[in-house]
């Protein structure tokens, strides 16, 4: 691509549900090729404006644009260049899980050997012969993941991929965004593991009751916020008394687990707890992105 | 293309593996049908039983033509114990018997079933009058009388319920069928993630047309097999395969019911009731379940309002009463005018969303 304009273009959007302000003046690019976030806890706006991209809500004001269309009312133009996995799965009844992709692919004009490739690709070859009402939660999630990009869209929306995976299937699956990603496609994913966001997004745009309250690259977001560092050693292996003696200007708490240190000069802390030998069960934490997000946010993530 | 090809057999899948659908849609109209056909079997073209004592010539000497006519009508046993005979009608099981004396013929009737008797002697009336026309001479009689029973009241019950019954599964199908497909379409999310593909609207409602025919034409094999069985005896018109072309309108009109039926519903629930409501006082307005002809004319004409009138009279017409395709054209007409004016309806209540 060699224009300069962004893939994404959303400028001041804006949907209300009634009194309820969900979406209240969003503005961000995404630009080709990147890996873009959308972080927030439940309710903050994520699907909404997800649903406003890919033209699914009217949006009340303000616009999208998708390489350079507007997505809204269903615009045939742009439907076979992006790929959507919706939040709430959606399948044809009674269908396996062959079946289903194949249908899926073939309204794209997609062969149904590439698709069975992709049913491979998130590791569901030995349920194709499923019905989906038969696929647990995780695999139909994985089912929908695949059925979203087996045309090979250039821009992808995945509204949480990765909620109710186990932890296997999880990695499999940022491996396979990953690769889509190096492809030089452009993807779009809401999430609530911030772990994910930080390990797979160039950039990440942090959302709260509609609004975007800060975004950037996750690394850039954690450096600004400057926070401490936590050291954590099992409860009783120190009193929280003994911890705050260690050095000047420390933040103590114990969970009745672990007691957690808080500093931002770890150094000395480590070597005060060495010497007493008090390092049973030591975790030594940097600031990450839930650290922003606890503080944009104010609020504990929920996953 | 091909999306119309995977949708329609997507579609088709979800049909043939819903027990609960194929069910309704197919074996339970084949229940009413064997039901029925099995009980009114003998109803419809009912002869009257009558007892004959003895050597009656007036019967006897009919011309073969004329007893053939009488064959349809009396089914004649002959007997010559007449005290038994007439125990026989006192007892109601016999109409009547008849014996000839010299040149009297004698019907006993018995009075239990007015209407029968008075048939009996109807017919042997005319039996007299042309023996005294025969033997005064007039081999051509100025006046013949040809006794003609109402049209449906002579078609053998199987005769008038298959296409009847035929009529109400194919409309209760369609209906059924498209209002559900849009509303669980609709609830499950289907529709809207087929609106994020760039499938046109035409493949999908396309998809739903040619599995509601083929539906159709499953009800048609299956009905007709039945019905053709030796057990329940229908009999087809030589152009019975006429009625197709009004089969296939009448699916269209009533799978626009159906889509303004799930358009107009969140829940399958509530596009049963509506699909029920429309389909079920239908059916008995209709004349698909028994005929209309003794109903009062605000009803039978209120029934030309009904697409399934049309549609089950018109297969009537062909498939039993050997009338030709050409009867049916008004009718085809009819309800492709209901499919344009309820497709439109259907198409403005559309939504792809719940929200
Ligand atoms: N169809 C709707 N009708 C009314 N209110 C809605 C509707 N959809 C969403 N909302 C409300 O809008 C707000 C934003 O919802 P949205 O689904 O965008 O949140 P989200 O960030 O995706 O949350 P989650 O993390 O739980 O998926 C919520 O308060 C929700 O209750
Ligand atoms: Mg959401």
């Amino acid at each position: 691509m060699h224009d300069m304009s962004p893939t994404i273009k959303v400028e001041e959007l804006r949907k209300a549900y009634g009194e309820l302000r969900a979406v209240d003046g969003v503005s961000f690019d995404v630009q080709t090729g990147e890996f873009f976030g959308i972080l927030g806890p439940n309710g903050a706006g994520k699907t909404t404006t997800l649903e406003m991209m890919e033209g699914l809500r009217k949006p009340d004001s303000g616009s999208v644009t998708l390489f350079g269309e507007s997505p809204w009312p269903r615009n045939p133009r742009l439907l076979p260049r992006i790929g959507v996995q919706l939040q709430a799965s959606a399948f044809f009844e009674r269908l396996t899980a062959r079946e289903q992709i194949r249908t899926f692919a073939s309204l794209y004009g997609v062969s149904a050997r590439k698709a069975d490739e992709w049913l491979a690709v998130v590791g569901l070859e030995d349920m194709a012969g499923k019905r989906n009402e038969d696929l647990s939660g995780g695999q139909q999630q994985r089912l929908s993941i695949a059925c979203a990009l087996a045309h090979g869209p250039d821009l992808v929306f995945l509204d949480e991929p990765t909620s109710g995976l186990d932890p296997q299937a999880r990695r499999n699956l940022w491996d396979v965004l990953r690769d889509i990603s190096a492809q030089g496609r452009t993807v779009v994913l809401t999430t609530h593991y911030l772990d994910e966001a930080e390990s797979l997004c160039d950039r990440v745009a942090i959302m709260d009751h509609g609004r975007i309250l800060e975004s950037g690259p996750p690394a850039t977001l954690v450096r600004d916020l400057d926070a401490p560092t936590r050291i954590s050693v099992e409860t009783g292996t120190i009193t929280a008394e003994a911890a705050r003696g260690l050095a000047d200007g420390l933040e103590v708490s114990d969970d009745g687990v672990s007691l957690t240190i808080a500093t931002r000069t770890p150094a000395p802390v480590l070597s005060a707890l060495a010497e007493r030998d008090a390092l049973r069960g030591l975790s030594v934490r940097g600031a990450t992105l839930e650290d922003v997000f606890l503080h944009l946010t104010g609020r504990e993530y929920r996953a | 293309m091909t999306s119309f090809v995977s949708l329609s057999s997507a579609m088709a899948r979800g049909f043939f593996r819903d027990r609960t659908a194929l069910f309704f849609t197919i074996l339970f109209p084949l229940m009413f049908l064997v039901l029925f056909g099995g009980l009114f079997k003998d109803a419809g073209a009912s002869k009257t039983d009558i007892l004959q004592i003895g050597a009656v010539p007036v019967v006897d000497q009919l011309p073969a033509e004329a007893a053939a006519g009488l064959d349809q009508v009396l089914a004649v046993t002959r007997t010559s114990d007449r005290a038994a005979a007439l125990e026989e009608v006192r007892k109601g099981d016999k109409a009547a018997a008849i014996e000839q004396v010299g040149g009297e013929l004698i019907v006993h009737y018995s009075a239990a079933d007015a209407v029968k008797s008075a048939t009996v002697r109807g017919i042997v009336e005319s039996l007299v009058q042309q023996a005294n026309l025969a033997a005064a001479g007039v081999t051509t009689p100025a006046v013949t009388m040809r006794t003609q029973p109402v049209e449906d009241q002579s078609l053998k019950a199987i005769q008038y319920m298959t296409p009847g019954l035929l009529g109400w599964a194919i409309a209760t199908g369609a209906t059924f069928g498209a209002a559900l497909t849009l509303v669980t379409w609709r609830q499950k999310k289907i529709l809207r993630r087929l609106r994020l593909s760039p499938v046109p609207i035409a493949s999908i409602i396309g998809a739903r047309v040619a599995v509601s025919i083929a539906i159709a034409g499953a009800q048609c094999a299956m009905f007709i097999g039945v019905a053709l069985l030796p057990y329940f005896g229908l009999q087809l018109s030589d152009q019975w395969w006429a009625f197709i072309p009004v089969m296939i309108a009448g699916t269209l009109a009533f799978l626009s019911i159906g889509l303004v039926a799930g358009a107009a519903s969140k829940t399958p629930e509530a596009a049963s009731a509506i699909a029920n409501l429309i389909t079920l006082p239908m059916a008995f307005l209709s004349g698909a379940f028994f005929p209309l002809d003794g109903a009062p004319e605000w009803l039978q004409n209120l029934s030309e309002f009904f697409p399934l009138k049309h549609l089950v009279s018109s297969m009537q017409d062909v498939m039993v009463r050997g009338e030709s395709f050409a009867v049916t054209l008004p009718d085809i007409g009819i309800l492709l005018g209901f499919t344009l004016v309820l497709a439109a309806v259907a198409a403005f209540l559309f939504r792809w969303d719940d929200a």
